[in-house]
């Protein structure tokens, strides 16, 4: 059995679960309240749970994400929404120096069962301090886990998992994929660190995640007409990082493509190129591709950010530079 | 209300709410608080001496000068209220009940320290204790404290929430961020400001638009401020005894200022040497220890042959927890791969 639903609406759905199912689960985020959310996420929440529950917190990314992390170390189970990742930038001292470290600096005696919704990338015609995609820094610190997903599916079956953890989670929605549709299997749940062949091929692995898995999916079949079949890797979570399935779907079609939205310089695509030079060197036939953002702030103008920001067809061409 | 007779400080309650209820200490009590400030003294000077001989690595901020603040606002609470700090934590670490050993064991890095070892001097914790943590980025510690309040609020368990700050913290955005936050929200916390008069190197009065009306900072979040003589002990009681009071049945936040001085430098590697000497004169007669001490004798509460002995027993508890934090293990190498992520 499965339902067709937006993301907006799987993630909607995991938050009203865990609400409805967990008396210790408590929203706080900015506008979250009558507003019903920058991205329209928690409608009708603050009407139906009230401010206990649906906590709208003032512009404090630091003071809410800190008291979100306080809360949970003293037993509550906050679903904290950071409006956009561009902001945690404001809160990230609580999230890398206090939530990813109070459990191992306190010789394990604190837990911070903490979910920190944001929301990433480009596209939105937003200019350059609304358009980023910091993901893959989060990824960089033990102690936190990186979810990234891209599917209506994906966003419930991961936001579920999430709730069972006992350490901080950047759950990270894309901007662009709110609207997108698609079935979701009823009771779904999907473990972290399990990465998802979003579409099987043979000639070469496209490794992406969030809505840059659309572009790899549009890119394979465009793929398709030349001849040339692709696998898609949607990784899912960032960390952990699902190596064993990148590695045996490398070691089957001997290519690789990486892809991600952010600049490329330093971006979390260099660590899987890496553990595939490093895990798969024999079997690849020709050097691992990269597909990444330009090294420029993002651009308002729609036609630069169009530039600045990969594509299907430059995901098309990735792959036949290597074929 | 009693009173030390020998605070050589003015007391400048006079403008801020008066501290109007006695917290009606007796002799037994009054004792234990000056064993309490003993035992820190000792502690301070023992982790002094451990780190010349190395036992003891990276940073070390002691807080003696400063003990009539955690002995006079600390013992005001429950066991199960909690106390969020800065990295200057061995005093209020112990006062909340933080053994001694555990705290020596965990300055060593040895496997039996309060943190496994795994915090060292900055990160004293004991969540069983309510003592939530000793935290090293100035200013973080703030929207952790509010959230531990929020939870209580959250869950209307009547629980008080103590969170300390320096001087220096007042300058981070964090602060001001929490002030609104726990008003807004109605919070069950107590923002307490260590004013030491100096963040690291830098005396305060440089670094503070008003270094003068601190208490009075959180006018403007409509929060109750008070200012008290942080080196003695007894006015740091009496006004918290009215504060936790007031929080516990619903009041909502409250701030402190108390005023008064590292002995040391702002770690052991700082000499100090940014300091008058005129300064540092007048305030080692303000010491918060010898001022108590000679109220307790001259008000009948102790003899000096009690004294001595108080000053024995904290010696030798500190002697025994630095035999035992030498003795310890070290954490096992596998420690390392552990207590990253739950099990």
């Amino acid at each position: 059995m499965s339902t067709e639903m937006t993301y907006r609406q799987a993630i909607c759905q995991g938050l009203t679960e865990a609400l409805d199912e967990d008396p210790r689960a408590y929203l706080m985020g900015e506008d979250i309240g009558p507003y019903g959310g920058a991205f329209a996420v928690t409608q009708g929440f603050w009407e139906k749970y009230g401010p206990r529950r649906i906590k709208d917190s003032p512009l404090s990314e630091s003071a809410f994400v800190g008291a979100g992390i306080g809360s949970a170390m003293a037993g509550l189970r906050p679903i904290v929404e950071i409006m956009t990742i561009n902001f945690s930038l404001l809160a990230i001292d609580q999230i890398v120096n206090h939530a990813a470290k109070v459990r191992y600096m306190s010789g394990d005696q604190f837990s911070v069962p903490m979910i920190i919704r944001t929301v990433t990338g480009a596209g939105a015609s937003v200019a350059a301090t609304h358009s980023q995609s910091f993901e893959g820094w989060y990824a960089s610190v033990p102690g936190l886990y990186v979810v990234v997903p891209s599917t209506p599916e994906d966003a419930l079956g991961l936001f579920r998992s999430c709730r069972e953890l006992m350490d901080p989670v950047m759950f990270v929605e894309h901007i662009l994929l709110y609207g997108s549709r698609g079935q979701v299997s009823e009771g779904v749940k999907i473990p972290l660190g399990k990465a998802d062949i979003k579409k099987e091929g043979s000639d070469v692995t496209i490794i992406s995640y969030s809505k840059m898995v659309q572009n790899s999916l549009e890119a394979a079949a465009m793929l398709e007409n030349d001849g040339i079949n692709a696998e898609v890797v949607d990784l899912r979570t960032l960390r952990p990082l699902d190596v064993e399935t990148i590695i045996k779907s490398v070691k089957k079609t001997h290519r690789a493509v990486v892809v991600e939205e952010t600049t490329k310089f330093g971006g979390f695509a260099g660590e899987v190129v890496s553990i595939i030079q490093q895990e798969a060197f024999d079997y690849l036939d020709a050097p691992v591709e990269r597909v990444a953002g330009e090294e420029v702030p993002i651009p308002y103008s729609m036609p630069l950010e169009k530039l600045a920001i990969p594509d299907t067809q430059r995901i098309v061409s990735a792959v036949k530079k290597l074929i | 209300m009693p009173r030390k007779t020998t605070n050589t400080k003015a007391k400048v309650a006079d403008d801020v709410a008066a501290v109007a209820e006695s917290s009606e200490l007796n002799q037994e009590q009054l004792l234990e608080f000056y064993a309490q400030m003993v035992l820190i003294r000792e502690f301070e000077k023992e982790s002094e001496r451990q780190y010349t001989r190395g036992n003891i690595k990276g940073f070390l901020h002691v807080y003696s000068g400063e003990e009539a603040i955690a002995v006079g606002a600390i013992n005001v609470l429950r066991n199960d209220d909690v106390v969020v700090t800065h990295y200057r934590d061995h005093g209020q670490a112990l006062v909340k009940g933080i053994e001694p050993k555990q705290a020596m064991a965990e300055l060593f890095g040895k496997s039996t320290g309060c943190s496994k070892g795994k915090g060292g001097s900055m990160h004293l914790i004991d969540a069983d204790k309510g003592f939530m943590g000793g935290y090293a980025i100035v200013g973080g510690q703030l929207p952790l404290a509010t959230g531990f309040a929020l939870a209580s609020h959250y869950r209307d368990d009547d629980k008080v929430t103590l969170c300390f700050l320096g001087d220096g913290a007042l300058n981070e955005g964090e602060f001001h961020e929490c002030l609104n936050l726990a008003k807004v929200w109605n919070l069950p916390i107590i923002f307490f400001c260590e004013n030491n008069l100096y963040g690291m190197g830098a005396p305060a009065k440089d670094h503070l638009a008003a270094p003068d009306k601190i208490y009075k900072m959180s006018e403007a979040y409509d929060i109750p401020g008070f200012r008290v003589d942080g080196n003695d002990v007894l006015e740091v009681h009496d006004l918290m005894t009215k504060l936790v009071k007031q929080i516990r049945g619903g009041s909502g936040p409250a701030f402190v200022e108390a005023q008064t001085y590292r002995i040391q430098g702002h770690s052991i590697a700082d000499p100090a040497n940014y300091r008058p000497e005129d300064e540092v004169n007048e305030w080692k007669l303000k010491d918060p220890i010898p001022s108590f001490k000679d109220w307790l004798l001259a008000n009948g509460h102790a003899t000096q042959d009690i004294i001595d002995q108080m000053h024995q027993t904290a010696e030798q508890e500190i002697i025994e927890a630095a035999e035992f934090a030498e003795q310890s293990p070290f954490p096992a190498d596998e420690e390392l791969y552990t207590g990253v992520y739950a099990e």
